[in-house]
């Protein structure tokens, strides 16, 4: 379980208060409007965005004054999430060490997971020569090589067409079976897709995760203004 | 963080070995009672000289760059890349070109001399102004042009149904905003300028304070005089330097300047006329170079190879040594930094730097070390003004996905941030390579007889009117300096991944 203790997270002049509990294990969708504090949710869990007060608790351990690369995330940003100068083999690679030129069982693990992904025999191209789903494909990879307890989804396949962006939708979380997955979204039906529950932000507040069918027939007061435009 | 620590570290570096000389200077150098009448004529002469070579540089300017920004023709953005040449190109190279189309035996007096026009001579302060427009007026028109294209096309359009008057509506309001920067920077260049005062200046009339700093090191060996004339030196370009500042608008290195306005407006033939004149003032001097310097590669002495090879070493350690010292300080408080290096010329420094060394080695003996530290603080600004924006954007686009991995330290600049750099990195060591290789400053004042870099060889073979083999040395050195440059930029360029 993800704990946010009376959290506060600090952007500038922006503050986002969170206080409720993730469910290890589950999908969780964070909703609301542009500008809410989404983002700042998810990049505080990571470690980015500075927290102010309160506690960050993951399964019994407080974790806010981790660096980004010592707590049990790995993130899908909303883009720059490959290095255009490094090859794919070599992209993925960095979630295991940081060297330019793996080790051989890191090559065996890196293609292995890139197998899974659909990319068999691509990597030695470098981020140029993939299309926009193929990039994603690489980046999925090395956030779920990273073996790490909990998966930061920041619309990182926003950029692709619909039918796209559901199928890499359906594959991050078939592949994530055992891990907790917290993402960001401003389409609803992201939500109502791969979701256990979801998370609404709104006006520098977050309510805790209520199961998504539920959050969409009934949404919480505050979240309703936003829905009203949303659905017209 | 490591990252700060060398930051600091390379910041009070920066900041030692410029303050460092300085005081030395004003320790040594003490009132101005000390400036005799030919001093006092001496800083005259320099501030006269700047101000007619700014203003004549950007006069011309003005319409160069009007007729540049309304036309489109073959070789426009050649020629407009080639303006960017002089900066890069070695100043006693160029100096040798406008001797030869405009010294006494040059071109213009072979052909206007039959027609009983009377002989021109490059000599003296006229030459010295010829000189400094023929390295500033490229300069002023790239930023002058900038600002032409910074008018959105839209504005042209909507004046043109307007039937406006495109000038006092649209060119006016630019230029107000845009001259005066470009004529303060100009002036404060022309201010430290010291191989064109060196070579075609000299004597009452045409004495620059930085020549008579010279002149005092090398016939009067008087340390205290040349101390007291560089507190002078660093006191006007100071504040010439500061007024600068504030005044200048637009990024010299001119980035984007490939687009042409349309427009309805103008006499085709003017325009045509106008940079026509400007292209042959800049390109003459050049091929004349290559004409020359071709058969003069037979006849250069020995001397020259030894002199090449220092050269060279210097401007290779020079580029080394900057982009080691740039990289720690690519900060806005960096920035800051060595800015304090471009306000004092590089004969200051020198001066500083041989009245600190003096009791504790022979000045000649570190000529070229000295060279090489007053080259890496000049080239220092332009390299971090170069850099910051690339290490900037790729702090922002992978900074946090470093982060997450948990990239590090030398693993975090490995693999994150020079690669990204490359392009920069190779645009900012072949700057610096070629400033280094082509610099004739510093090491007029250090250097013993027979121990000189290549611009320096080449400068006493003018002086000992050995013609043939100074147009050869100056090839040589035009195409170390181009090359440099060339090999730098290219190698960042080459399998660059944007």
């Amino acid at each position: 379980m993800l704990t946010f203790e009376k959290a506060v997270f600090s952007q500038g002049s922006f503050a986002l208060a969170v206080d409720l509990s993730v469910a290890a294990g589950k999908v969780t969708a964070v909703i609301g409007p542009s500008g809410a504090g989404k983002s700042t949710l998810l990049h505080g869990v990571a470690g980015f965005v500075p927290q102010s007060a309160g506690r960050l608790v993951w399964q019994g351990t407080a974790i806010e004054g981790f660096a980004p690369d010592k707590r049990p995330v790995s993130m899908l940003f909303q883009d720059n999430n490959l290095f255009p100068h490094l090859t794919v083999l070599q992209n993925v690679a960095l979630a295991l060490s940081p060297k330019l030129r793996p080790a051989a069982d890191v090559v065996e693990r890196v293609e292995d997971m890139l197998g899974q992904v659909g990319l068999s025999g691509l990597s030695g191209r470098k981020p140029s020569g993939l299309s926009g789903g193929q990039q994603s494909r690489v980046a999925l990879a090395r956030a779920l090589l990273m073996d790490r307890a909990v998966m930061l989804m920041d619309e990182p396949f926003s950029a692709l067409g619909p039918a796209l962006k559901d199928e890499m939708l359906d594959l991050s979380v078939s592949l994530a079976t055992d891990r907790t997955v917290i993402m960001v979204t401003h389409d609803p039906s992201d939500a109502v897709r791969i979701a256990d529950e979801v998370i609404g932000v709104a006006g520098g507040r977050a309510w805790p995760p209520v199961e998504t069918a539920t959050f969409m027939s009934s949404p919480p007061e505050g979240m309703r203004d936003y829905f009203r435009q949303s659905e017209v | 963080m490591a990252r700060s620590a060398l930051s600091i570290i390379a910041a009070l570096v920066v900041a030692g070995a410029v303050i460092v000389p300085v005081a030395a200077v004003l320790w040594r150098g003490g009132g101005v009672a000390a400036l005799s009448a030919a001093d006092w004529a001496a800083l005259r002469f320099t501030v006269w000289q700047a101000f007619w070579s700014a203003a004549i540089s950007v006069v011309l300017a003005v319409p160069v760059a009007r007729a540049l920004a309304r036309r489109a023709f073959v070789g426009r953005s050649a020629l407009i890349s080639i303006m960017g040449a002089p900066f890069i190109l070695p100043v006693i190279v160029a100096i040798l070109g406008l001797l030869a189309v405009f010294g006494g035996n040059g071109l213009v007096n072979l052909i206007l001399g039959p027609l009983g026009v009377p002989r021109l001579d490059i000599y003296g302060a006229h030459g010295v102004i010829l000189a400094h427009v023929f390295f500033n007026l490229p300069l002023a028109v790239r930023l002058i042009l900038q600002g032409w294209l910074g008018i959105p096309s839209e504005r042209f359009q909507v004046a043109a149904s307007l039937g406006a008057r495109l000038f006092w509506l649209l060119e006016w309001p630019m230029l107000k905003r845009i001259v005066p920067g470009a004529f303060a920077v100009i002036f404060v260049i022309c201010l430290g300028s010291f191989a064109v005062a060196l070579t075609l200046g000299g004597g009452p009339r045409a004495t620059t304070v930085e020549l008579a700093i010279y002149q005092a090191f090398k016939f009067d060996f008087d340390l205290s005089k040349a101390a007291s004339l560089a507190v002078v030196q660093m006191v006007l370009g100071g504040v010439a330097g500061l007024i600068a500042l504030g005044l200048a608008r637009g990024d010299m290195m001119g980035a984007g300047l490939d687009r042409v306005v349309q427009r309805w407006d103008g006499s085709r033939l003017f325009d045509a006329l106008w940079i026509g004149a400007a292209a042959a003032f800049l390109l003459l001097p050049l091929a004349a170079i290559l004409v020359a310097g071709l058969p003069g590669l037979l006849d250069l002495p020995s001397s020259i190879w030894p002199a090449t090879v220092r050269s060279v070493c210097v401007a290779l350690a020079a580029v080394v040594l900057t982009i080691a010292i740039a990289l720690p300080l690519a900060t806005k408080a960096g920035e800051a930094a060595s800015l304090l290096g471009i306000s004092v010329s590089g004969l200051v420094l020198g001066t500083g730097l041989f009245l600190v060394l003096q009791p504790i080695v022979r000045p000649s003996d570190v000529a070229l070390p000295v060279t090489l530290l007053v080259n890496v603080l000049m080239s220092l600004p332009f390299v971090l003004r170069i850099l910051r924006p690339g290490i900037e954007g790729a702090r922002a686009d992978f900074g946090r996905l470093g982060q997450s991995l948990g990239l590090r330290g030398w693993a975090l600049w490995r693999i994150v941030y020079l690669p990204r750099l490359r392009r920069p990195l190779g645009f900012a060591a072949g700057l610096t390579g070629a400033l280094a290789m082509g610099d004739l400053g510093v090491i007029t004042l250090f250097s013993r007889p027979g121990e000189g870099t290549l611009p320096l060889v080449m400068y006493q073979l003018m002086g000992a009117y050995q013609m043939e083999a100074a147009y050869g040395a100056a090839l040589l050195l035009v195409a170390l300096s181009l090359g440099l440059f060339w090999l730098f930029d290219k190698g960042g360029r080459v399998h660059a991944d944007v």
